[in-house]
């Protein structure tokens, strides 16, 4: 598992649910390359085509909150993302998330230091968020055992497909 | 231990669990709804062969019932083909309803069990004094691979609501003005335990609606101990043998919130939060809100008591011309119900348009999608940009009275006058 990530971000604010990372409308897709041109339409219709590859979402309180629709971190890994750093996640997408292996990190008042386009590191060996532009120092929270024994493995599908004995 | 701590310990095998530990627990039904055909990709992704148990599992086809689109046509046959194939004991097509009012009808929903869907609004089943939880479609593929998911045990919040509720103060309003106070991210991680004696008096229907609304605070499960209301509903239904927790006396809760219920008002969630609460008569006494639609339906304000006061305030009235109501009851018991009592008559009467029991509009898939700028009062559960179709749109959540009441002036307006 990767412990450090450097990457462009994007700047979204507080309570972005689910709705508006993956609209209702686009629900019975399937593919993630689609699912993933679709992600956060509801922000703003440009983000997608426009995303950073490798990139990193900075936002603010309660991040993934709403429906429980696994497309959202479908649609932010497909479209490039390999992290989200927020003040705070709702439950399900943390989850969710983690099983897929995109990195939700909690980062307090990140949102407020950085602008969208500048670069940041993360690592998570000392739980810091550094911002490239500034060199401002961030404290982030490290992950618990349990995120870092699924992270470790790949997600939550090569962990189960090794405890079924399927490789 | 708390209700909730006993309900995680017998279901993960041990005497007792503490606030923060991480247990792997049984998980007495789990429930697919047909926004994810990614479970059955991610079940066979992993390895899976046959579901754990085909009596405990189950997919309700509500959010395109019937389908409006190909695509999601494409998705349900592939879903009931995985369905036939594990030859399901439950399986509830596109005549049935919302997963939420649906599965408490058959049955399958009983105190002291934990119950988990791939949808947020999970925490519903709290009514029933079981421990419901919302999971992605890939936690979802573990539970069917294996009959049970880690829990983290979260804190658990007390929610005390006092005394009894004023004319047209709902159960709906009740929620609204909890939210308001604890918003949208005050629950995260963590439950909510609605105690007091406005839940030790209300009815099955009411119970739901306040636990359905949990989520809206982020919480990971709602809990109420059931009254007698609960036992009659259940004992009446359900499908296997069941056991309720109780709290253990001088349980120490994270957190404790007192509302003196007979105090509230008919409340608003405002335009684009559900945590962006306001009275109602605050809100109309800065400016008149016109409406587009009208809207009652969804697991959190689709019932027949729902349609029920709906129908008493519209009842050899109409609603006025370029506005319109949508009604759509959350399950087709609900449906047939309100056909028997009369309701649905007066609703068509009124100039209400019925659509098929399921999540309809309010998720913005279908029947009843709003154009950009349009305004519209609601009885379900979320506000947010585009939710009900244009993120230009606008979306006031109510209670079911207050959309009747609404959609009749067709401008946003106190219920107490009609009722």
């Amino acid at each position: 598992m990767e412990t450090r990530i450097t990457g462009k971000i994007i700047v979204v604010g507080d309570n972005i649910d689910t709705d508006q990372i993956y609209p209702g409308a686009y629900l019975a897709l399937t593919d993630p390359k689609e699912i993933g041109s679709h992600c956060l339409e509801g922000v703003d219709k440009e983000i997608a085509s426009t995303f950073p590859q490798g990139g990193i979402i900075a936002a603010g309180r309660n991040f993934g909150c709403g429906s429980s629709r696994e497309h959202a971190p479908i649609a932010l890994l497909a479209m490039g993302a390999k992290a989200v750093l927020a003040d705070s996640f709702a439950r399900i997408f943390y989850r969710n998330a983690i099983n897929l292996g995109l990195l939700p990190i909690v980062c307090p008042g990140i949102a407020k230091h950085v602008e969208t386009g500048m670069t940041l590191t993360l690592d998570l060996d000392s739980g810091t968020v550094t911002i490239k532009e500034t060199g401002e120092v961030l404290p982030c929270d490290q992950l618990g055992d349990q995120q870092k024994m699924i992270l470790e493995a790949g997600g939550i599908k090569p962990l189960m497909r090794k405890r079924f004995g399927k490789e | 231990m708390h209700a909730l701590e006993k309900i995680l310990a017998k279901n993960s095998g041990r005497k007792s669990v503490r606030t923060g530990e991480i247990v792997t627990a049984k998980v007495d039904f789990a429930e697919i709804n047909d926004l994810y055909l990614q479970t059955v990709y991610s079940f066979y992704e992993m390895g899976g062969e046959k579901v754990w148990d085909r009596e405990r599992c189950a997919f309700v086809f509500d959010h395109y019932a019937p389908c409006p689109d190909v695509k999601s046509a494409s998705n349900h046959k592939e879903m009931r083909e995985f369905a036939k194939k594990n030859n399901l004991r439950f399986h509830f097509d596109t005549n049935c309803g919302v997963c939420h009012q649906v599965m408490p009808e058959a049955g399958v929903i009983y105190p002291g069990m934990i119950i988990v869907a791939t949808d947020s609004h999970t925490t519903t089943h709290g009514a029933f004094g079981a421990m419901g939880t919302g999971c992605g479609a890939t936690d979802m593929a573990t539970i069917m691979m294996t009959g049970e998911l880690w829990f983290r045990v979260p804190e658990i919040i007390e929610v005390q609501l006092e005394g009894e509720a004023p004319k047209g103060v709902f159960p709906k309003d009740v929620i609204l003005a909890v939210l308001g106070k604890i918003r949208a991210d005050g629950a995260v991680y963590k439950a909510i335990d609605f105690t007091g004696s406005y839940v030790e008096n209300l009815n099955v229907a009411g119970r739901m609606v306040i636990c359905n609304m949990a989520v809206e605070m982020g919480a990971k499960t709602a809990y109420m101990q059931p009254n007698q209301d609960v036992l009659d509903y259940v004992s009446k239904r359900a499908v296997w043998p069941f056991e309720v927790q109780y709290t253990d006396p001088g349980y120490q809760y994270a957190e404790s919130y007192v509302f003196d219920v007979s105090k509230l008002e008919p409340e608003l969630a405002c335009p684009h939060s559900v945590e962006n609460v306001h009275t109602l008569q605050s809100v109309i006494a800065e400016k008149d809100i016109y409406l587009d639609q009208g809207y009652i339906g969804s697991c959190t304000g689709g019932r027949e008591e729902d349609i029920a006061v709906a129908a008493k305030i519209l009842k050899g009235k109409h609603i006025p011309v370029y506005t319109r109501l949508i009604i759509v009851p959350a399950s087709q018991e609900v449906m047939k119900a309100c056909i028997s009592k009369g309701y649905i008559q007066d609703l068509m009467d009124a100039g209400a348009t019925i659509a098929a029991p399921g999540c309809a509009a309010c998720l913005g898939v279908h029947e009843g999608i709003l154009a950009p700028g349009e305004v519209c009062i609601t009885s379900t559960n979320r506000n947010f940009p585009g939710r009900m179709g244009s993120k230009e749109a606008s979306l006031y959540l109510a209670s079911p009275a207050t959309v009747a009441a609404s959609i009749l002036n067709g401008k946003i307006t106190d219920p107490r006058q009609y009722l």
